[in-house]
């Protein structure tokens, strides 16, 4: 620790800091825009420059280093010259039309510009204009003449995406943001220049010019996609959700998001959109009011459970769902005496689980990894935010190795790739072990070859001191999962790296904590999916998009007498009977836990359109019509009560003694049959796959989803 | 056009390169006649001796890492790129017990507007630099070495590269020099003409394969260099002059020139003379015996003004110059630089304002674009003037020119910033009342160039 003098200020700060952390320590603010502190330091908009003593000319807080008893002026008479006059620079060439700039009210520059700009401008020059760019349907380059150059979009696109899309090309008064020659920006992470830009150069394609920042109320919630449980600030205008941007929090997201728990939002307010319960009668639907629904399905649910036993009852949930939800739709299934519950519904392999599986280490920790061994992920479009940590560990000098199918581009340098079909992986995992094992002359737990890419992966993960090794959604779905797990947990125990799952959905993890799984002789999704049932709940799920079985599970559902489809959508038309509508995450209260077991809870952002009901709600009534007890619930935060950890406000992540990879299945090393279902990263769920812009990306177009029948 | 043919046209017109009698005691370009380039010649002039010696090849003990940089320190030789830094001094800072790759640059790349005279030491006198280059790499302990050559010459640059076959396939270069246990590979490369990427780490940045725009410092070169490694950066002309300060001594080279301004310096004096061309004469000329050499002010007229050190220094009166000697503290004390020995010479028929409004443009033209003051002041200053010299200035347009230029100094990252401040902030505090004329009169004060 050093001491310099800040403003008269003591501080203590590590050395090596810059002037800047220094002040960002003692509270002081340096007016700045190219400095970011999750990027490296640029120095290039010269808006920080600070006095030091003995130093002649005014210094870059963001780019000079602290050293012993330095004295630091950041309001004397030179650096407040120094700063306004960097100010007039910038504003020379910038348009002054404010009131019409999307950024306005919310812009850097505009703040900085009142209290270091003078009141005219001394510029009587042409000033700059910028040809406007198209590099897809997030990003708006359409005023590329307000951009000051800060390049804080193409070091981003370097250090965190990992891809470098955006560029400063040309020289000079000349230099422009631009990428190269006709490319568009299709990193998975590309909404994040849209926060970082300090100007209206970057904005956010599907927002632009439908509000006014100081129109919005801002509201905290939880991505519902993938496992990270992103934090999220949405941002509503007349009970309408206007737009969504991140939420800092170091231990999840940081401060970043993924495109997909940006832009979803698009999908709460299209015209697919459920917004009265609906019945089909003779082949027609009708609109009907909740009482007559819900008590057409009370009923219904009666009579087959008499006609057919409970045994005839099934549900299948989304592991998107709330924990609330889950909770409530498994007691209910319970209640009527079934245990037919599942929210499995990628997967292939039904082996009981000893615990609640989850990532097996704090997400935080991923930024810190030295060695990672990556099974069947495609990890930037599977977890994109668990893959930006990850590639932070690289440029850390963190080693890679992954076993997957196809070589992919994971936008950081991998150490080893062994590449198999997938139906062959527990072979590829054993060879992995058995060099494990010849490198420290124990036995293999499974025959296995030592091939050249196996040995490199075991020598490597013997090495280094933080290490993990990660199934992904397609080891967790894979015909084999168990022997994989089986096997992922020997190489773990013998190197010393931690085992876990990525996790497929926001609440993976809490839907196995609420146990939203098959009770003793339940079936499973696949056995579920496979027909025979003859009343089917789906929860917040298409089975033709959302489960392993595909459009094979239309035909199969189509069988049942009833089908009731809880959704925000008007989804799954042709094989159901009645659609309730569902509240999606802005509109109801629940509780996410995500991959590391971190509890997080929300509240309703906006109302609930037409009308819609949150799902807790609906399963609460229709229990009570169907007279089954232990329903008498007034919140979401009432169910939660119900288990007791979860009843004390202060929990964080759900007790670790649950939590729990560990697994005794026999290592089997025949093939799988079939090849794991893995969503594409913009068909994970119901939102993404009716979010438009999403759905217009290079990823999506790569990926198209299979068109569901629509029937209305 | 053959380059020779080139050449003989530029002679015709009174254009001098290097080889011609005008020198007083040249040491670079000692001996020249524009074909003896080659390997054997350069050894008949003397050539490779000095490296022999350090290497104890010459029937000597040889000089150890430590005795060379003492010479050179001894020899105060400053850094001829135009910083003047002692080039000992710099030598001493590269970290040499640094673990791993270490590198040596030339730093050939002469874009300043008036210096030419790299060009020639390459083009006629490429084994100079080598022998240097290879006797810095020597004292540092470095082992891999580019020359950064410009762009727009690229004949010098091929030439150098037949220098260093030449220079390999005699075992001067690569693993073992000359049988020693000393072993430094180079390579020359090109840069593409960019102004910016004679600026040491924008130099750096683009031998990388980067865009060329300088770094911020803090880290220096020294310990933060190429690829990130430890490396010293010199000018051409900085190590074309080791070989003879290892060869007679530093204090020999010391006594060639001045106190603190060692040996011998290159001029490439160009504009209004009679006989424009590179002149080696030693620190401490006269101004007035420099131009006299360079056949004096063209077609007899007055000498006005003179930029004393490449483009970006600032302009000094005749008057003043007259009375200076040509060496950096001098012309330092007389508010100017002696910056890389680029004089530009202007007679009374020069007008200040077009010849401020070439200079801004320039340095608008050449902004790399990446720190805000350089970016966007070099553009403004450069309009400002180019509308007083169509005659739409102000009256107000001379401090705001000031300030402007004020305000760019000392804010950018790297020093093209001051370079294209200083030349306003001179041209106005000499020339004001041209300045004021031309916004009175909307034409030029002085009469047009006959």
């Amino acid at each position: 620790m050093i001491e310099i003098e800040l403003d008269g200020k003591k501080v203590d700060i590590v050395e090596g800091s810059m002037i800047m952390h220094a002040a960002d320590k003692a509270g002081t603010y340096i007016p700045h825009f190219c400095y970011h502190k999750k990027l490296s330091i640029a120095a290039n908009c010269r808006m920080c420059l600070v006095d030091v003593e003995k130093m002649p000319k005014p210094m870059p807080a963001c780019a000079t280093p602290v050293t012993q008893g330095m004295i630091v002026r950041t309001k004397s008479d030179k650096a407040i010259k120094a700063q306004q006059s960097v100010m007039e620079f910038l504003l020379i060439n910038h348009p002054l039309d404010c009131p019409i700039c999307d950024q306005g009210g919310e812009c850097q520059l505009q703040d900085l510009a009142v209290g270091y700009g003078g009141s005219s401008s001394r510029y009587e020059e042409d000033k700059r204009v910028v040809a406007v760019k198209d590099v897809g349907p997030l990003i708006s380059m359409q005023e590329m003449s307000r951009c000051i150059h800060c390049t804080r979009c193409v070091r981003f696109g370097q250090e965190v995406a990992g891809v470098m899309e955006l560029g400063m090309s040309h020289r000079g008064e000349h230099a422009e943001i631009e990428t190269f020659v006709g490319q568009s920006v299709d990193s998975e992470l590309s909404g994040n220049m849209i926060d970082i830009c300090p100007v209206g150069a970057l904005t956010s394609k599907p927002f632009r010019y439908s509000a006014r920042t100081w129109e919005l109320s801002r509201r905290k919630s939880v991505s519902p996609h993938d496992s990270t449980g992103a934090n999220l600030v949405v941002q509503v205008k007349n009970n309408k959700v206007m737009r969504v941007v991140p939420f800092e929090n170091e231990a999840v997201n940081e401060c970043w998001i993924a495109d997909r728990d940006r832009f979803s939002y698009e999908a709460l307010n299209s015209d697919e959109r459920l917004t009265s319960p609906m019945i089909k009668q003779g082949g027609v639907w009708q609109s009907v009011d909740w009482q007559t629904a819900l008590e057409y399905v009370a009923n219904s649910l009666t009579k087959i459970k008499a006609d057919h036993g409970a045994g005839s009852l099934g549900a299948l949930v989304s592991p998107h769902s709330t924990l609330e939800e889950l909770m409530l739709a498994g007691a209910l299934m319970r209640g009527l005496g079934s245990h037919n519950i599942d929210h499995r519904l990628r997967h292939a392999e039904f082996v009981p689980a000893e615990g609640v599986r989850h990532l097996g280490l704090p997400i935080a920790a991923l930024s810190d990894l030295q060695r990672v061994l990556v099974v069947g992920s495609s990890l930037r479009k599977d977890h994109p935010l668990f893959a930006q940590r990850i590639r932070q560990a690289v440029r850390k000098g963190a080693q890679v190795s992954v076993l997957t199918e196809q070589r992919q581009d994971w936008a950081m340098p991998l150490a080893h790739t062994l590449l198999q079909a997938s139906s062959h992986w527990t072979q590829s995992l054993a060879d992995v072990a058995a060099a494990v094992a010849a490198e420290k002359g124990i036995a293999p737990p499974a025959p296995g070859r030592v091939s050249e890419p196996a040995r490199a992966i075991a020598k490597s993960l013997l090495g280094g001191e933080r290490k993990a090794i990660l199934l992904g959604n397609a080891a967790a779905h894979h015909g084999k999962a168990a022997s994989l797990l089986a096997l992922a947990n020997w190489i773990g125990t013998e190197t010393g790296a931690s085992v876990g799952y990525l996790t497929e959905a926001a609440n993976t993890v809490g839907a196995q904590y609420a146990c939203a799984l098959p009770g003793p002789g339940g079936l499973n999704a696949a056995q579920m999916l496979a027909g025979g049932l003859k009343a089917v709940l789906l929860l917040n799920l298409e089975p033709e998009l959302d489960t392993a079985a595909g459009a094979a599970s239309a035909a199969a559902l189509a069988q049942a007498s009833m089908v009731v489809t809880l959704s925000p959508f008007k989804a799954n038309m042709a094989f159901s009977d009645v659609l309730l509508p569902i509240a999606p995450f802005t509109e109801t209260s629940g509780t996410f836990v995500n991959a590391e077991g971190r509890v997080q809870g929300f509240h309703a952002v906006v109302k609930p359109l037409g009308e819609t009901r949150p799902a807790w709600k609906v399963l609460r009534v229709l229990a009570n019509l169907l007279g089954l007890p232990g329903f008498a619930f007034e919140s979401s935060q009432d169910v939660l009560r119900q288990v007791a950890e979860l009843a004390n406000p202060q929990t964080t992540h759900v007790s670790a003694a649950l939590l729990s990879n560990a697994t005794s299945a026999a290592i089997d090393l025949t093939p799988a049959a079939q090849a794991p279902v893995v969503a594409g990263i913009y068909a994970l769920d119901g939102l993404v796959r009716r979010a438009a812009s999403l759905q217009l990306t290079a990823d999506a177009r790569a990926m198209p989803m299979a068109e569901p029948e629509v029937t209305a | 056009m053959s380059a020779e043919q080139i050449l003989a046209q530029f002679q015709a017109t009174g254009v001098q390169t290097c080889f011609h009698d005008r020198h007083i005691n040249p040491q670079i370009y000692a001996g020249l006649n524009g074909s003896n380039w080659r390997l054997a010649d350069y050894q008949a002039r003397g050539g490779y001796a000095a490296l022999r010696k350090i290497l104890g090849q010459d029937g000597g003990e040889g000089l150890t890492q430590d005795q060379v940089i003492a010479t050179v320190k001894e020899s105060a030789l400053r850094g001829r790129g135009g910083a003047g830094f002692p080039s000992g001094l710099k030598w001493s800072f590269m970290p040499r017990q640094f673990p791993g790759q270490k590198y040596l640059v030339c730093n050939s790349d002469e874009g300043e507007p008036g210096t030419c005279k790299d060009r020639d030491i390459l083009q006629f006198n490429p084994h100079i630099v080598i022998e240097g280059m290879i006797i810095a790499a020597y004292a540092m302990g470095i082992t891999v070495g580019y020359n950064y050559i410009h762009g727009e010459i690229f004949k010098s640059y091929e030439r150098f590269e037949e220098a260093l076959d030449e220079a390999r396939a005699a075992g001067l270069l690569g693993d073992n020099i000359l049988g020693s246990s000393f072993s430094f590979q180079l390579h020359a490369a090109h840069g593409f003409g960019a102004y910016i990427c004679g600026e040491e780490t924008a130099l750096l940045e683009s031998l990388e394969g980067k865009k060329g725009q300088p770094r911020f410092k803090p880290p220096f070169p020294a310990s933060f260099g190429l690829y990130g490694k430890p490396t010293t950066i010199n000018n051409t002309e900085t190590f074309a002059a080791v070989p003879w300060i290892i060869r007679n001594g530093g204090a020999a080279y010391l006594a060639c020139g001045k106190p603190n301004n060692g040996g011998t310096k290159i001029f490439s004096v160009s504009g209004d003379v009679e006989m424009p061309g590179n002149y080696e004469v030693p620190m401490g000329t006269p101004f007035a015996k420099l131009l006299e050499i360079a056949g004096g002010v063209r077609r007899g007229r007055q000498l006005k003004a003179v930029i004393p050190g490449g483009s970006s220094s600032p302009v000094l009166p005749g008057a003043i110059m007259m009375d200076l000697t040509m060496d950096y503290d001098a012309i330092a004390k007389a508010g100017s630089m002696l910056g890389s020995g680029a004089v530009i010479v202007l007679d009374d028929s020069r007008c200040m304002v077009k010849s401020l409004q070439r200079l801004s443009y320039f340095y608008m033209h050449e902004s790399c674009g990446q720190c805000t003051p350089c970016r966007e002041g070099t553009g403004w200053l450069s309009r400002m003037v180019d509308r007083i010299e169509t005659g739409h200035g102000r009256p107000s347009d001379m401090d705001l020119l000031n300030s402007v230029a004020d305000n760019i100094q000392g804010r950018t990252i790297c020093a093209l910033g001051d370079a294209a401040a200083m030349p306003v902030r001179a041209m106005i505090k000499h020339y004001r009342h041209e300045f004021e004329y031309h916004v009175a009169h909307k034409t030029c004060m002085v009469p047009a160039y006959v």
